[in-house]
């Protein structure tokens, strides 16, 4: 059905008005084929959505057509004519520009010396930063790119360093330009920017390909859109022509559940209580700027807000990961946010679990077997020691074994690396490990980022069974579905502090869109 | 991906990677003139052919068993220690001066005299490079090198402007008493009525290496400091999430290893030489590193790898007696070692991970 | 303290800062780019073998130092193998690189020379003369600035010159140029790099050569301009001094010159007196020969002026996402 909505809809374009046409493209890395079979066309002087699930094989396509990683089996295309791209080089060459999901910028150069790395204007420096500071006037003037030519990477916004990247683009003269997942990092004002800029660039006859998984991004700037599924290309549709309902339904392969089924909550005492807290980073800059906050047991509160906003530090102080100032209260006992006592290991005697937002670098060892990753952060636990110097191996397994099938984790090998399961059997194994101690205070960032369909639901599940045995929750998500559906109370996170709290019965996405741009709470607090 | 089987991964690539090296040190061999075959049975005989060899090879081994262990124990921590030489001369001071100073009444209480203080010292040596790390981030890789000078210096100090005995020319201590002589491996096995030989330096400190071997395999994969370290050892990160402390793990992990290292002086001061004398260590700090790496930092590896090396440092004394190829050689094939089995590990390693992936492939 | 006394120190700092200067730069190159190189002793020493092992055959000392650099070469060639190619760990390659010259210098000495590792004794064209400039001799005479001219800065060998022009040459080159700026920036971030269509690869290999060449130059110069022929392990830990002058100059180029000729200065004041008695306090010859260490250590502690690394240094390239 798919491929005939395809033939059906995407109007049989004239070739020389295409900018790109992928056809039959294949990748594979080891066993795992990210991309099957693709074939796409983009109209030159448009922008062309690429929406799809985290895994899709989204990035890997776009990673394709750059030069990054070579295709298996198929054809690239560029202005109609064939053009093999085993390089970045020959891709700068086709006029294809990439703006990366992280930055591709030299953090102590100035922004100048980013542009021209690798397009330099013979081998001395001088004559090309002359003509790169006058391009960069140019470009400025024409699309609202300002940025510093002199200032430092490292100095700038994250908005300001994706202008560059933007910016270096454009000075290799590119006729089509890829970003991806652009907004992932933005402001809502930095990511209207952004947008602007866009279609600045689309009036003057530039090709731009947006790889994203927010439909709300779609269906606001772009002019097509091929939806992904598993390495596959499901439909290429005219975004005129279609809904997020039916973009939903094509990305996820089914009616997507909005709405998860629970009961109502019945909160009891105050689990947690925050107190003006606050987090420096290692530079002295203010992540958390006073945060004021309470859980009690049998609810769970949804922290939402755009990545990178604060929501981390939160869960990064309260796990015993950074160190902050306030007070934190457990039960009505202070915790030690900055003392000797502020460490994952006193936190989980406390009675604080954390499954944290980073599973691959914080959440587990990669190279550690499924049963000593289930003793993380719970080594010194009574019930794993066979005496008082020797850890209970044993004892361990066996208890990795229950948990492994209690929460269907397959392979249900013990003995396997973390490493040579999938996402969503590794966060399986994380919440198991997490939830099965029966934490009074349940930290779980991002659950389900990056985790199958099947995996969610079952994670969704347990966080609310979780909830249901009266145990208190702090969620945080960028997702504001996961949010939406399974918080009792939402609190909306921006630049370090909480705008506001939510009913997720009374709100719409509307009104979080405005907290989580920074808009002042109107509406008065909860 | 198919992946290799454990066994490959911990067997075949490492014997692989020495199977090269010592093709590659055969073709030195022959470039210099000699007969590769004619060399390898001379060192065999030389080093395995009589218990007068085996002496040799085991008191080799056994030094290379502690700074093997050391090197292995910071690798699980994620550290490298390249100071075991200045780690084993500061033993090697502790050991002296706790000989020299105290009136051991019988051998065995010298020894565990000697192996407290040759294993404080050497840790002592660690400490700083170590807590450098933790707390100020300062690479210990260049720490640990600068340390190995430094111990140097202050060693050549100490022996020529205090140790030295009134008289002496000799920049060493003086012989330790009697009381303080380990017994040799010879008067041990003759003892329980198997032949060995007397004259070689072998010692008790061999089974105190050996219990070494067991006891770190007993820390790195028993005990929640071993889980500690090797968690914090793969990552950092994590490891804070989980509440492992990094500076207390770091210190930890780098107090045993140049513990372990510290430790070699029972064998080499106490053991063989009855005295400290100028660079006592003679490089075994270094072998320390191919050994860990050859044996996959694991206990029992290292203890394979120092018989190796051991048997490598006999046959090559052999070999510099009876022909014209000189001791150097041993160097070349321990570099050539350390260059196969650590720094070029992938170019062994892939080849083999593609032979696996296809024969899954087959297999399917 | 006389100005002779004076000026034969820092005349010996010269000639002892020399090498390191050039192994120091050598070092730069390499790191900056992001390839760690604690191998540089070991380049130095296969160098200084080769040079004076070619010297002393073709009677010509300029023959020597292609030699040396080409001994230099070959190891950087396995250092670059193993850290680069095949993405290895770059110190377990520098330390294999210094036992492998280590062990092949005296290997290849004994079979060519039966000399127990040494080269023979090199004379006249075979190695270095001291070069006298313009107007030395005329000037002697001259008080003060007549002996700082003619000891100092007049009478060196050639490659005592070369040492000290590398010094804004390599700034020029780093800072000034495409190649300079492409090379910084891989080992901050390799990435950057290669998403712009350059290799890093390439770059990094370059940066390798380029370090394969002054190490080749600082060998050469112990062995034909310092010294008269190669002796076994004739580096005595100068390169591991050149990688402290590197942290100690914070990878910078005209910081080395700094930081290598305070390094130079401590080992001919050590050469000189076995102790300094300053006042009352006597300090050790072995402190002096300790300083450098001590030093770079206190440096790396951060302290006094925090040294940072090159980012990606240390880290090979894996591309990703």
């Amino acid at each position: 059905m798919a491929a005939e909505r395809q033939q059906g809809r995407q109007a049989a374009a004239a070739p020389d008005s295409l900018a790109i046409e992928l056809r039959g493209i294949s990748k594979s890395f080891g066993p795992v084929q990210a991309n099957k079979d693709i074939s796409i066309q983009v109209r030159r002087g448009s922008i062309h959505g690429i929406i799809g699930e985290n895994g899709a094989g989204k990035s890997t396509l776009m990673s394709i057509l750059y030069g990054f990683y070579r295709a298996d089996a198929g054809e690239i295309y560029i202005g109609g004519r064939l053009t093999p791209i085993p390089d970045s080089q020959s891709a700068i060459r086709a006029g294809i520009g990439m703006v990366f999901q992280h930055f591709k910028l030299v953090q102590n150069f100035t922004v100048l010396e980013n542009v021209i790395l690798g397009a330099e204007e013979g081998r001395l420096l001088r004559p090309s930063l002359a003509k790169a500071r006058k391009a960069l006037a140019d470009l400025a003037r024409e699309y609202e790119l300002e940025v510093d030519p002199d200032a430092r990477i490292e100095d700038l916004s994250v908005g300001h360093q994706q202008r560059v990247e933007i910016l270096k683009a454009l000075y290799r003269q590119a006729d089509i330009l890829i970003l991806d997942e652009p907004t992932g990092v933005l402001t809502p004002a930095e990511a209207d920017h952004l947008f602007r800029i866009l279609k600045g660039l689309r009036e003057q006859g530039k090709t731009i390909i947006l790889i994203t998984h927010k439909l709300r991004e779609i269906m606001e700037i772009t002019d097509t859109v091929s939806v992904m599924r598993r390495g596959q290309m499901t439909a290429t549709v005219q975004t005129a022509e279609t809904s997020p309902e039916e973009l939903a339904e094509l990305m996820v392969g089914r009616k997507v559940l909005l709405r998860v089924d629970k009961a109502p909550a019945i909160p009891g005492r105050t689990v947690l209580k925050v107190e003006n807290l606050r987090v420096r980073d290692e530079n002295g800059v203010e992540r958390l700027k006073g945060i004021d906050l309470t859980v009690r047991a049998g609810e769970i509160l949804g922290i939402a807000g755009v990545a990178g906003n604060g929501q981390s530090e939160l869960l990064e102080v309260l796990g015993g990961i950074a160190r902050g100032a306030g007070s934190v209260q457990l039960n009505g006992v202070e915790l030690d946010l900055s003392g000797k006592h502020s460490d994952g290991q006193s936190r989980r005697l406390q009675g604080i679990a954390h499954v944290p937002e980073d599973r691959q670098h914080l959440g587990m060892i990669m190279d550690f077997t499924a049963w000593e990753n289930v003793a993380f952060g719970y080594h010194n636990e009574p019930e794993y020691q066979k005496n008082a110097l020797l850890m209970d191996n044993e004892a361990l397994r066996e208890d990795t074994r229950r948990k492994m099938e209690r929460f269907d984790v397959r392979p249900p090998d013990c003995t396997l690396a973390a490493k040579n399961f999938s996402g969503g059997n590794q966060q399986k194994l994380i919440v198991a490990r997490e939830i099965e101690r029966n934490p009074d205070l349940l930290l779980i960032g991002q659950p389900t980022r990056g985790v199958d369909i099947g995996a969610i639901e079952f994670i969704h599940k347990q966080i609310l069974a979780l909830r249901d045995a009266g145990k208190a929750v702090l969620l945080v998500s960028v997702e504001l579905d996961e949010i939406m559906s399974l918080s009792d109370r939402i609190a909306v996170m921006f630049d370090g502090r909480i705008m506001g709290f939510r009913d997720p019965a009374t709100t719409d996405e509307r009104d979080l869109g405005l907290l989580m741009a920074g808009v002042d709470d109107v509406k008065g607090a909860a | 991906m198919q992946k290799m089987p454990p066994w490959a991964d911990a067997l075949l690539v490492p014997l692989l990677s020495l199977l090269i090296a010592f093709a590659i040190s055969s073709v030195v061999i022959f470039a210099i003139g000699e007969n590769p075959v004619e060399a390898m049975k001379l060192m065999v005989t030389g080093a395995l052919g009589s218990s007068y060899g085996w002496g040799y090879t085991l008191y080799y081994a056994t030094n290379f068993m502690f700074t093997g262990l050391a090197v292995a124990v910071a690798f699980h921590a994620g550290l490298f220690n390249i100071g075991g030489e200045g780690q084993a001369s500061l033993g090697g001071l502790g050991v002296a001066l706790v000989c020299l100073m105290v009136p051991w009444p019988h051998w065995s209480l010298a020894l565990i005299g000697a192996v407290v203080c040759g294993a404080l010292f050497g840790a002592l040596w660690a400490a700083l490079p170590a807590w450098l790390q933790a707390k100020r981030g300062s690479h210990i890789v260049i720490t640990t090198i600068m340390f190995n000078f430094i111990a140097a210096s202050l060693l050549n100090y100490l022996l020529v402007n205090m140790l030295r005995p009134v008289g002496s020319m000799d920049p060493a201590t003086a012989r330790f008493p009697a009381e303080t002589n380990l017994p040799g491996l010879g008067e041990i096995l003759g003892a329980v009525g198997i032949p060995f030989s007397t004259s070689t330096p072998a010692n008790v400190s061999l089974f105190l290496a050996l219990a070494c071997c067991v006891l770190v395999w007993v820390l790195i994969w028993r005990t929640r400091l071993g889980y500690q370290i090797r968690a914090f050892g793969k990552s950092e990160k994590a490891a804070v999430y989980a509440g492992i402390r990094p500076v207390r793990i770091t210190m930890y992990a780098m107090l045993i290893s140049g513990g372990l290292a510290g430790m070699m002086a029972v064998n080499n001061v106490m053991g063989e030489a009855n005295r400290l004398v100028l660079n006592s260590v003679e490089g075994a700090g270094f072998i320390g590193i191919a050994v860990a790496l050859m044996g996959r930092s694991h206990p029992f590896g290292v203890f394979l790898a120092a018989i190796l090396f051991g048997f490598l440092y006999q046959g090559g004394a052999e070999l510099a007696l009876w022909t014209k190829i000189p001791r150097e050689l041993i160097t070349v094939i321990q570099a050539l070692v350390i260059l196969f089995t650590g720094a070029l590990d992938n170019m062994v390693r892939q080849p083999v991970e593609w032979l696996f992936a296809r024969a899954g492939r087959g297999a399917k | 303290m006389d100005l002779t006394t004076v000026l034969q120190i820092l005349d010996s700092t010269i000639r002892l800062g020399t090498p390191l200067l050039l192994a120091c730069l050598a070092g730069l190159f390499s790191e900056r780019a992001g390839i760690f190189d604690i191998g540089l002793e070991g380049k130095m020493l296969a160098a200084a073998f080769l040079s004076a092992a070619a010297a002393f055959v073709t009677g010509d000392v300029w023959l020597g130092v292609a030699a040396g650099i080409f001994a230099a070469l070959l190891m950087s060639a396995i250092h670059g193998l193993a850290s680069i190619t095949f993405r290895g760990n770059q110190l377990i390659s520098g330390v294999a690189i210094n036992f492998l010259a280590s062990g092949l210098t005296v290997l290849l000495g004994q079979y060519w020379f039966a000399l127990g590792g040494r080269t023979p004794s090199l004379t006249g064209d075979a190695r270095f003369a001291p070069i006298t400039l313009w107007g030395a001799e005329a000037l002697r005479e001259v008080p003060v600035i007549g002996p700082i001219y003619y000891e100092l800065i007049s009478g060196h060998t050639a490659l005592v010159y070369v040492a000290v022009a590398m010094v804004p040459l390599s700034a020029w080159l780093l800072y000034r140029t495409r190649f300079g700026l492409r090379l910084r920036a891989v080992g901050e971030n390799p990435a950057a790099v290669d998403t712009a269509g350059v290799s890093v690869v390439g770059i990094r290999f370059a940066a390798v050569a380029i370090c394969g060449v002054l190490t080749g130059l600082a060998g050469a110069y112990l062995a034909t301009g310092l010294s008269a022929g190669f002796v076994k392990e004739m580096t005595a830990g100068r390169g591991y001094i050149a990688l402290a002058a590197l942290i100690f100059a914070k990878w910078r180029p005209w910081y080395a010159l700094g930081a290598t000729m305070l390094f130079g200065f401590l080992e001919a004041i050590s050469n000189r007196y076995q102790n300094i008695d300053l006042g009352g306090i006597v300090i050790p010859v072995q402190f002096m020969q300790a300083l450098p260490y001590i030093l770079t250590v206190v440096i790396l502690a951060g302290f006094v002026g925090k040294a940072t690394p090159p980012r990606a240094g240390g880290e090979p390239y894996v591309k990703e996402r």
